[in-house]
């Protein structure tokens, strides 16, 4: 299992160079926006990544009140605090990414708004769990609150979105739209993968540290 | 037929309890009342600002009294093991749970209706244009509110900085309840049907789906020693 | 013949994080017999009670009651317990009545008027049925709890410190009732650490130190001053 997550370690390195290499030196520089748009590479990436995180807090939440098993409970918690620091570097890069664009670090739009709702929450599950003693009530606890801070997310979107809209039309899920250059779909997948191979090594480091804390209070 | 029974007797406690005690109901209404107040100084004099944001300031007020209330919710069950009782109470936990969300539902709704009739006599503003509309659009609200509020007041009953962790674990995760109450208290105050505001009814009605459901699976969980 | 035992622990061991409260305890008791855990503070009694009320979960070992796996069929144990703990499950603002009203709806007991009303009877508070619990006295809130199992009696009674706090009449007055239940058929479980009361009504004693069953004997054969001796003998070694 050591040797996999170094493996994994290793993986994402070299996954995180070529990414890099891509969106900084081969990607084209885009027409309007200039070198800041190269941003774009770490920001879509790492929500996309979050999403996944929290799609696995959903499951192993489910999994933990079903079967009460401390695994699912570690990777439910070590997901969370992924997902967190993802949605973080989202946020981050794209207050980067904003400043010279809209001329202002922060706006209230519809999908920079959503996002920071969901930090919130996941946020808030990372304090509820810390705030509980009891380490097995608050296992149970943050997995019900885990199923219905996931529930909650598309909710969130939906209405946030409609309340206001002034983001950037999704580049990457938006079908039938005109052809982007090759290479910057190449740029975005690669960094999709490194972020996703990021995020698994720490989850595993994490769930390997959980474990440990774990053992040493038991 | 006996878990409606035992939904039932759950709600006769609570609402007993509330009438003899009266705790909650008179906090809460000079609650309501200082919210008025601060909502006066906030915004100052000018009649259309408050026109403006009355469908924002109406919920604010809902939601700030709702978190009051609902942080009480499991309050007399801490005292004497009476949550020990509530646990050891053979037969599906969650009649439990349905009974306290209406409870707390009710609370809430008298609540709402005092604030209303306060807004209406202090602001000056006619609110009872459409009643049955009104009517529909504070209820969806307010029963997704009462739903996860009772659902985390469980959960936070038990926590050293309850009142703390609380509203920190309710409002982020009650924002869409919030946008599209506003919103659609908004569209029925200016006369519009509800059909124009269809999409956030139907917002609210799967939300409030939502949080019943998991609320009822997960509340044995949660009750649980 | 003799019947299954309606409380059944074996091994039972129970650690909160590094700290090891029980150890290695086992105890039975049948129907119609009661049971008198003694011990000091700390010993665990409390805590054996909650394990067997399925309030804790053990950490290793059996328990049991009427026959169902406490952590298994935590359900099944619950509609064949009664517990009374040191609180008595009363809300203040309701009267002995209504508390009483509540409990037996929600526990699927008996809860008609009459059914009611003789249970407060029975356990002498007919009169202040309609007074907010509030100002009853602890023996009196404690009396209520009983109600409970006047209304309907499990197989089994689980009574943390039944007697502390209460009278002397009251406590007589306990005596006599957990003795009715007995009679009826039910295993009683009790923890205690005052020698004079509670023992009355015990069949056995067992001595709970230093996380097992020190000692476990039929009461009969000893008097009050040999349970004094033996439990000073093993509170020392537990404490």
């Amino acid at each position: 299992m050591k040797r996999l997550q170094r493996a994994l370690g290793w993986l994402a390195v070299a996954g995180l160079a070529a990414g890099l290499v891509m969106a900084f030196g081969v990607a084209p520089r885009e027409a309007t926006q200039g070198n800041v748009q190269r941003i774009m590479y770490l920001h879509v990436p790492a929500i996309l990544v979050a999403y996944l995180a929290f799609g696995v807090v959903l499951v192993a939440s489910v999994s933990y009140l079903w079967g009460r098993a401390a695994g699912a409970d570690r990777l439910a918690h070590a997901s969370a605090e992924v997902g967190v620091v993802f949605t973080s570097i989202n946020i981050a890069t794209g207050a980067i990414w904003g400043k010279p664009t809209w001329g202002a670090w922060w706006t209230w739009d519809a999908r920079l708004t959503s996002v920071s709702i969901m930090f919130v929450i996941y946020l808030a599950y990372l304090l509820l769990r810390a705030m509980i003693e009891d380490r097995e009530r608050a296992a149970r606890f943050a997995a019900v609150l885990g199923i219905i801070a996931a529930l909650d997310i598309p909710l969130v979107h939906f209405s946030v979105y409609w309340w206001r809209t002034l983001h950037q039309p999704p580049t990457l899920l938006r079908p039938g739209s005109t052809p982007m250059d090759a290479m910057l779909v190449a740029a975005l997948t690669i960094n999709l993968i490194a972020f996703t191979l990021l995020s698994a090594y720490f989850v595993a480091k994490r769930v390997r540290l959980l474990k440990r804390e774990q053992e040493v209070l038991a | 037929m006996s878990y409606a029974r035992r939904t039932w007797i759950v709600l006769w406690k609570d609402l007993l309890s509330e009438r003899r005690s009266k705790e909650a109901l008179n906090a809460l209404f000079f609650f309501a009342l200082l919210l008025l107040f601060l909502f006066q100084f906030a915004l100052g004099d000018e009649r259309e600002r408050l026109t403006a944001a009355l469908p924002g300031l109406l919920w604010l007020g809902f939601i700030l009294s709702g978190l009051v209330g609902l942080g009480r919710a499991f309050l007399a069950e801490r005292e004497h093991d009476c949550w020990e009782g509530l646990l050891l109470a053979p037969g599906d936990k969650s009649a439990i749970y349905l009974g306290k969300v209406a409870g707390n539902l009710l609370l809430m709704l008298l609540v709402e209706a005092i604030l209303l009739v306060l807004f209406a006599v202090f602001f000056n503003i006619d609110l009872a244009a459409h009643p049955l509309r009104l009517t529909v659009v504070i209820g969806l609200g307010t029963i997704g509110f009462a739903a996860v509020g009772t659902l985390f007041a469980a959960m936070t009953a038990h926590v050293r900085a309850r009142e703390l962790l609380f509203p920190v674990l309710l409002l982020p995760v009650q924002v869409p309840v919030l946008l599209g109450a506003v919103k659609a208290t908004e569209a029925v105050l200016l006369g519009e049907p509800l059909g124009a505001v269809g999409h956030w009814l139907g917002l609210l009605a799967a939300a409030d789906a939502i949080y019943l459901t998991t609320g009822v699976l997960t509340f044995d969980a949660i009750l649980e020693a | 013949m003799t019947a299954h035992p309606l409380i059944q622990v074996i091994g039972l061991r129970k650690a909160f994080g590094g700290h090891v409260v029980l150890d290695d305890v086992s105890l039975e008791v049948r129907a119609g017999e009661a049971v008198a855990l003694l011990g000091p503070n700390g010993a665990g009694k409390t805590t054996l009670l909650r394990i067997l009320a399925t309030l804790l979960r053990p950490s290793r070992g059996v328990a049991r009651v009427a026959g169902y796996d406490c952590l298994r069929q935590a359900e099944r144990v619950r509609a064949h317990m009664g517990l009374l703990a040191h609180g008595a499950w009363v809300y203040e603002d309701l009267t002995p009545f209504e508390n009483l009203k509540f409990w037996a709806t929600l526990g699927g007991l008996p809860h008609g008027r009459d059914a009611l009303n003789g249970a407060l009877a029975a356990v002498e508070l007919d009169r202040v049925a309609d007074e907010r619990v509030r100002t009853l006295s602890l023996g009196m809130k404690r009396r209520l709890a009983l109600a409970r199992f006047v209304l309907a009696r499990p197989p089994v009674l689980l009574l943390d410190e039944p007697f502390a706090g209460i009278d002397q009449r009251a406590g007589k007055w306990l005596d006599g009732h957990l003795g009715a239940f007995k009679a009826a058929g039910s295993a009683i479980l009790m923890t205690t650490h005052s020698f004079g009361r509670g023992l009355g009504v015990a069949d056995r004693i067992a001595i709970l130190a230093a996380g097992r069953v020190a000692h476990d004997t039929p009461l009969g054969a000893l008097t009050l001053d040999d349970v004094r001796r033996l439990y000073e003998l093993h509170a020392e070694d537990g404490a």
